[in-house]
């Protein structure tokens, strides 16, 4: 599972940036920008699976729908094996497509209600005309074996199955095309925590049987530890630090990464009364982001530079561990 | 972690809605209703006693053995007329019908789908469309083209699909931002097959309910039309043009048969129809998909 250290990226994102237009009045004259994703940049090798990790609005699902670009990025690039994806024509990224694809946060809404499981796995093979309507069903039941679904499921609609089950055809209906890379937003977050192991170590077993690379978005570091090589931390549309699991979780260099680790819960009861960092005042919007580091606002460590001059990424020691922050944390912190 | 399966499931949402509906009474009366006339116009001449274009002797004779509706003004057959009638009102109720859910389906899932200025121009061309009075401009248009079923279906469907439209528009608006939208998108499908297969199915219910009640009123319409001899063009009977003949104070007061059933066939085809909208908007509205 470790990355392939030598091997070119198969994703490298740069300098993406999304920004939602807001407008008002009568003649919707734009007033502002959202700034959803501000500036991120990380690389994804081949067969490594790159966590997105951040609170909610913080712009890891906007991210990884560019990734796919089912959103167009406002500028910056995202490129696939070398490919430049944000300004690919229709035609060829329909094409390009099949090399890359999704699963959804939403197990009951990513599923056509209309149409049975076989027909929604079938479709894919269909639509790019790889197999005629016989051999992509029987496709299908293959595929839908090797999620661990039962036959049975081929003849259902999608609100007969189960919340992870349902999760389960999201996953395989991504796979149909054998793509590379698979962005999974929020995967497991909608499923009962009973079912979520279930579907990550499928996602797993997934990833070394086809030699799939991940871009796994969550806001659950369990999830995110369990599964990721490395993680990507962002707050407020920017990365604010990049690292392996092994490094962000034994030495974050980035407060925001310490507070973050620090809201996780401990399961070993012996650990517990350790002195919790206390965070203050919410996350400012992404609309008015404030000067200077964004996260200066509720960073217990910020000076005045925080306050003026916005941190570059930049190395901080060990294996492409990478931090934006004028003052890192001490490399024994913990 | 599979949860079994029951054997009577494999169940699509249609059935359910068809359970739905089936406990619905007036909806169901409505439904047997608009069969049995589609039958009687589709087997029209099987049931007619006589051609409903031949002349009797009799003229303005009042319901007897021989003419069990009697004879109009000019000595044909009211009951045969009445058979052959229901052929117009429903041709002209199910074609218009199917003229305007077409047009209106397809620049409400353009206008919907790919917003911005396709959509700008498309509802700026529907909202012209809704300014107009309707019925003065169906009456224009007909005289024009001349009074014939054809005219009519084509008038009406050209001028009716800008509601169909705007709903079609709204659906594909919400739905356009569904995940298994954005999956199909995400799956390199084409625009077509995103539109047809992934969208308009899941968009369909309104559109049903909706295009249920426009039969009536196209039904309503054509019998106005036909009253006010800019309808199917007689010798051709329609149930609008037969009720013309109460225009004439004799027939009104004194020749109630010639007059009051295909009245009675239009206020029963309208309320028929009605019904079973009524009872297809219950019974899809409420379904929950998941």
């Amino acid at each position: 599972m470790t990355a392939v250290e030598d091997a070119s990226p198969l994703l490298q994102v740069r300098d993406l940036r999304r920004y939602y237009p807001i407008r008002k009045g009568v003649i919707a004259r734009t007033v502002g920008h959202v700034r959803a994703v501000d500036g991120v940049s990380f690389d994804v090798y081949p067969g490594e699976t790159v966590g997105i990790v951040g609170e909610s609005g913080c712009g890891k699902s906007t991210t990884g729908r560019a990734v796919v670009r089912l959103e167009p990025p406002t500028s910056g690039s995202v490129l696939f094996d070398g490919t430049d994806i944000a300004t690919l024509s229709t035609a060829r990224m329909r094409r390009l497509r099949t090399e890359l694809q999704m699963v959804f946060q939403d197990p009951y809404s990513s599923l056509n209600p209309q149409i049975r499981i076989g027909d929604l796995l079938a479709e894919p093979l269909v639509a790019h005309k790889r197999l005629d309507r016989a051999g992509a069903r029987a496709k299908a039941a293959e595929m839908l074996a090797t999620v661990g679904l039962p036959q049975l499921s081929l003849d259902r609609y999608p609100h007969e199955l189960s919340g992870g089950m349902r999760q389960r055809v999201g996953i395989a209906r991504a796979l149909m095309l054998e793509p590379r890379l698979i962005v999974c937003d929020e995967p497991v977050s909608a499923l009962d925590v009973s079912i979520q192991a279930q579907v990550l170590n499928l996602l797993k077993d997934l990833q070394g049987e086809f030699g799939l690379t991940y871009v796994f978005i969550s806001h659950g570091l369990g999830a995110i530890k369990y599964i990721s090589d490395r993680i990507v931390v962002m707050y407020l549309g920017k990365v604010m630090e990049t690292a392996t699991t092994a490094e962000i979780f034994a030495r974050p260099r980035h407060p925001y990464t310490e507070i973050l680790l620090d809201a996780y819960p401990e399961p070993d009861p012996r650990l517990r009364d350790r002195e919790r960092i206390i965070v203050e005042g919410d996350v400012p919007s992404p609309a008015n982001p404030p000067p200077g580091c964004v996260f200066h606002t509720r960073c217990p460590y910020a000076q005045d530079i925080c306050r003026t001059e916005a941190p570059p990424l930049n190395a901080a020691g060990g294996a492409r561990h990478q931090v934006a922050c004028h003052f890192p944390l001490a490399q024994e912190a913990s | 972690m599979h949860k079994r399966l029951e054997p009577e499931t494999g169940q699509s949402s249609a059935r359910l809605m068809i359970r739905r509906f089936r406990r619905h009474r007036l909806a169901v009366v409505g439904l047997v209703v608009v069969v049995l006339m589609v039958l009687m116009a589709a087997l029209a001449p099987l049931l007619a006693p006589d051609d409903p274009n031949r002349i009797f002797d009799k003229f303005e004779s009042s319901p007897s053995g021989e003419h069990l509706l009697g004879t109009d003004s000019v000595g044909r057959d009211v009951l045969s007329r009445l058979i052959y009638g229901a052929r117009v009102s429903m041709s002209v109720g199910v074609g218009a019908v199917v003229v305007y859910v077409v047009i209106g389906v397809l620049l409400g899932l353009l206008a919907g789908y790919y917003g911005g200025w396709v959509d700008q121009v498309l509802m700026r061309i529907t909202d012209v469309f809704m300014s107009f009075p309707y019925f003065m401009v169906i009456l224009i248009l007909v005289s024009v083209l001349g009074p014939s079923l054809l005219t009519i279906i084509v008038v009406i469907g050209a001028l009716a699909w800008p509601m169909i439209g705007r709903l079609v528009r709204g659906s594909v608006l919400s739905i356009k931002g569904s995940d298994y939208v954005q999956a199909a998108v995400a799956l390199g499908y084409r625009t077509p097959r995103i539109l047809f297969r992934h969208i308009l199915p899941n968009a369909l219910s309104p559109i049903v309910v909706n295009a249920t009640f426009g039969v009536a009123q196209a039904i309503i319409l054509e019998s106005g039309l036909s009253f006010l001899g800019m309808g199917v063009r007689p010798p051709a009977a329609s149930w609008g043009n037969m009720l013309s003949e109460a225009q004439s104070i004799t027939v009104l007061s004194s020749q109630p048969w010639i007059w009051i059933p295909p009245g009675l066939m239009i206020l029963l085809a309208v309320l028929a129809i009605n019904f079973v909208g009524d009872g297809l908007r219950d019974s899809m509205e409420s379904r929950s998909e998941s």
